[in-house]
């Protein structure tokens, strides 16, 4: 019997429409993977499964899931299913927890309401469970005490405390490290075989999906595209949309040769620390070194990638770089000069530098027209160009960027993702500055956008020498965009090299672990 | 816990210690000597000395400074000019008015805004909701004072269920409590009405909230969401407004007492600010200054008992 059938499933929201005929089947015990880009459907297809669809949803077809008809069950009964017949697990896990409560009593919580037992009963149910999912810390702990990783593991035990037959998992690795996401998949695959559980996988990351799942259904515009088992499919990609999302994910972009310049920028020596809270009333106070004696050095023209995991000091670094944050020892210079001069930044440094941040939803003000958001830097300098050279600059700006000086005039929110890094990007650079931080710029975007902001980075490249410091924590992208890379851990770096040999070849420990965590994508029929 | 109390206590300390010097000094630049103005527009300058010197205010500012927090550490606040008898002897005759009006008021409009605010959120753009947002808007618009005497014109002067004003001292409990009645709906209802509001949308942000859909993928009802997940992280909020609404119910007692002839605080201070009787006015307010500090002391203490977050700091 299956697990999961779903037939003719389509959904309009109000009056828009979001899912078309959409079908697909699971069999127990069975992992099967949605993919597809930011608005085509898989969260939606989860959400009605779980009958847990938005107000004004209007559903039709049919969702048969262990023998019950998901769409034609009242809402009490579905209450009884959810948690007991299936589970799901979101994507952000620093706000899927209550933060006022132990993560045992919410792992608990999911027992009680199922079962007739005690209290302490499934209190003790709960801490197996947490034990379970590989959480070495007590159930007495609260959500705000864990790392992103522990409170996904803590979502994963609240989830399966009753051993659903299906368990959905909409983006659980999305928000994490590579490393901590290579253990979670570890772990969901271990529960999935372990307790006979069907898992729906809901991933834009196709290399996660090759790697664990054993059957794909890829998703386009609220309809199933493809679908077929993973080996088969990755080998023989019929749909053009499956193969342009291949194409986007292997994308390497053509970077012009770096030619060997003097240094632009300079950090040596640095230490950042921050004193901690202090244990007890009068006890010592350690101090938390974010940066630990930090050295390198950016040429002019260089491209440069920074990755390690989260709290490896990288956004500490870039506050340093950026003259947000005095140093306590070491120096910072762009060509020459301190980028902090006794305790304030040196201003003169700052128009020389630009930065483009990773969410491109929050970090535009949205009752400003694009005009007046990419002209922001402007400040800046001594003598802005104000009139028509004001507007030549805009126009430059956002033509270098593949927009029409048109867009000067429009508001934030009538722009998509792809869009709004590009008006990013134009910001940054209406300064012409010496030197850009992408931070994790490209990684909320989805793969075929983010292919398109990787080629329009290089192609800036080509009509000028720009020096860059691109952060991220995907070394697929970090790799075909930079001439070097520097690998952080615990404040300190501890590998440094051209990046194809440093990717290629690691040396240090660190280095090997987080290669050996990517997921990588196997050799195709379409490549 | 401990440190988190300790920090709480050292800023009360401060907080009171602050407030005391700004109080201290703002009754000493207020224009007006106070023992020519006791002795009327005739009297000879030497009569005026004579009584400057008998109230101490010939001494230099910070020994009257310290003089008189010592005092009042003491529970001596000095001697009213006008009423001839100790301070401390006519503030403790009417703080037994004006905290238990200020409590009930509170009370009053905790039970009120409560269940209405999460009655709304619950019913989000339905009808409930739609009257009781209606009903706060009306609550928040109308002027305490104009509704207490409507109060009064309804149930005192026509119906004839409470006494229009006056409050017989508390040998009868019940009875007094009946008095404090109508000046305590009348303090509560617009509160009550902000309060519902701010309760309202505190719930509706938590109910968008992640965890919020986490709860309901377990199989909790909507209704044990709202109550077991949303409710408890909404009072965050609200408590800093039940807090700052303790300090408006004191010092708002001011108009209230004088529509209901309470002789509570306000009214004293009321009188005191005519008759520049200056150590009066000094040491209620203080004291009103004192009150409104330690019940925030005393949210600071809730926020750590509903949120985890704050007691490990």
């Amino acid at each position: 019997m299956k697990l999961l059938d779903i037939k003719n499933l389509s959904l309009r929201i109000n009056t828009a429409p979001i899912l078309h005929n959409v079908s697909l089947t699971m069999q127990p015990g069975e992992i099967t993977a949605i993919t597809g880009e930011s608005g085509s459907g898989k969260s939606m297809t989860a959400l009605a499964i779980m009958g847990l669809l938005p107000q004004g949803a209007v559903p039709g077809g049919q969702i048969m899931l262990d023998g019950t008809d998901i769409l034609q069950t009242p809402e009490p009964a579905l209450c009884k299913m959810r948690g007991n017949t299936m589970g799901m697990v979101f994507q952000e896990p620093m706000t899927a927890l209550n933060p006022l409560q132990t993560i045992g009593a919410q792992v608990a919580e999911t027992i009680l309401i199922h079962e007739k037992t005690t209290k302490a009963q499934a209190h003790a149910s709960a801490a197996a469970m947490l034990q379970r999912v590989g959480l070495d810390q007590p159930p007495s702990r609260y959500p705000h005490e864990l790392s992103g990783g522990q409170r996904q593991r803590v979502c994963i035990a609240m989830a399966i405390a009753r051993h659903p037959k299906l368990l959905i998992a909409d983006e659980p690795t999305t928000a994490l490290d590579v490393t901590t996401q290579a253990r979670i998949l570890a772990l969901l695959r271990g529960i999935v075989r372990d307790f006979d559980m069907g898992l729906l996988l809901i991933t834009h990351d196709l290399a996660v999906v090759a790697d664990v799942a054993d059957r794909i259904v890829v998703m386009e515009k609220g309809r199933v595209v493809e679908t077929g088992p993973t080996q088969h499919l990755l080998q023989n990609m019929q749909h053009p949309y499956t193969r342009a999302l291949f194409a986007a994910s292997t994308h390497r972009v053509d970077l012009p040769a770096h030619k060997a310049a003097p240094p632009l920028l300079t950090v040596r020596g640095v230490t950042r620390a921050y004193p901690p809270s202090r244990k007890t009333l009068l006890g010592p106070r350690h101090r938390f070194k974010a940066l630990d004696d930090v050295s390198f050095h950016i040429d002019h023209g260089e491209r440069v990638g920074l990755v390690g995991e989260s709290g490896s000091g990288k956004s500490t670094l870039t506050r340093a770089i950026l003259g947000l944050e005095a140093v306590q020892q070491g120096q910072i210079t762009l060509d020459g000069q301190p980028v902090f001069t006794g305790h304030k930044p040196n201003i003169a440094v700052r128009r020389q530098m630009q930065v483009v941040f990773q969410d491109p939803y929050s970090s535009f003000n949205p009752r400003h027209r694009v005009a007046r958001l990419i002209t922001e830097p402007f400040h800046l300098l001594e003598n802005p160009p104000n009139g028509a050279a004001r507007d030549r600059a805009i126009a430059n700006a956002l033509r270098d960027v593949g927009l029409s000086p048109d867009d000067a005039n429009k508001y934030i929110h009538e722009f998509s993702g792809g869009q709004r890094q590009r008006i990013a990007i134009a910001r940054a650079l209406i300064v012409q500055p010496e030197l850009i931080i992408f931070d994790e710029a490209v990684s909320a975007l989805d793969v075929s956008v983010r292919a398109q902001v990787l080629d329009l980075i290089a192609d800036l490249c080509r009509k000028r020498p720009l020096a860059y410091l691109f952060i991220s924590h995907d070394l697929s992208v970090v790799r075909s965009i930079t001439d070097r890379v520097l690998v952080m851990q615990a404040g300190k770096i501890v590998e440094q090299g051209a990046t194809e040999t440093v990717l290629t070849r690691p040396r240090h420990p660190y280095t090997q672990s987080l290669i050996a965590a990517a997921p990588r994508l196997p050799a195709t029929g379409a490549a | 816990m401990i440190r988190y109390t300790l920090g709480r206590l050292t800023s009360l300390t401060v907080s009171l210690i602050v407030a005391s010097l700004v109080i201290f000094a703002v009754i000493e630049v207020i224009p007006g000597d106070p023992a020519a103005f006791m002795l009327g527009v005739n009297a000879r300058p030497d009569t005026i000395a004579a009584l400057r010197a008998e109230m101490g205010l010939d001494q230099p500012l910070f020994q009257r400074y310290f003089a008189w927090v010592a005092g009042m550490l003491q529970g001596d606040f000095g001697t009213s000019w006008t009423y001839k008898t100790p301070v401390a002897d006519l503030i403790s005759a009417r703080i037994w008015v004006s905290l238990p009006l200020a409590a009930y008021a509170l009370i009053l409009s905790t039970a009120i805004a409560f269940p209405a605010g999460i009655y709304a959120a619950s019913r989000r753009g339905g009808a409930g909701d739609i009257t009781i947002m209606g009903a706060t808007q009306l609550g928040v618009a109308i002027p305490n004072f104009w509704f207490a005497m409507i109060l009064v014109l309804i149930f005192a002067v026509n119906l004839r269920w409470f006494s229009a004003g006056g409050f017989p001292g508390w040998g009868n409990p019940a009875l007094a409590l009946k008095s404090l009645t109508l000046p305590a709906i009348a303090l509560a209802l617009p509160q009550a009405a902000i309060l519902a509001r701010v309760m309202r949308s505190s719930l509706l942000d938590m109910l968008g909230e992640d965890f919020i859909r986490t709860a309901r993928a377990k199989g909790l009802t909507r209704r044990q969401a709202l109550w077991r997940h949303a409710v408890r992280n909404a009072l965050i909020p609200v408590l800093t407004i039940l807090g700052l609404q303790f300090s408006f119910l004191l010092a708002g007692g001011i108009i209230i007492e004088q529509v209901f002839f309470l002789p509570g605080l306000g009214r004293l201070i009321f009188q005191s600010i005519s008759a520049r009787d200056l150590i009066v006015v000094e040491s209620v307010v203080m004291l009103l200054v004192f009150l409104v500090i330690v019940v925030n002391f005393a949210v600071d203490l809730a926020y750590a008992a509903v949120d985890p977050r704050l007691r490990r700091r």
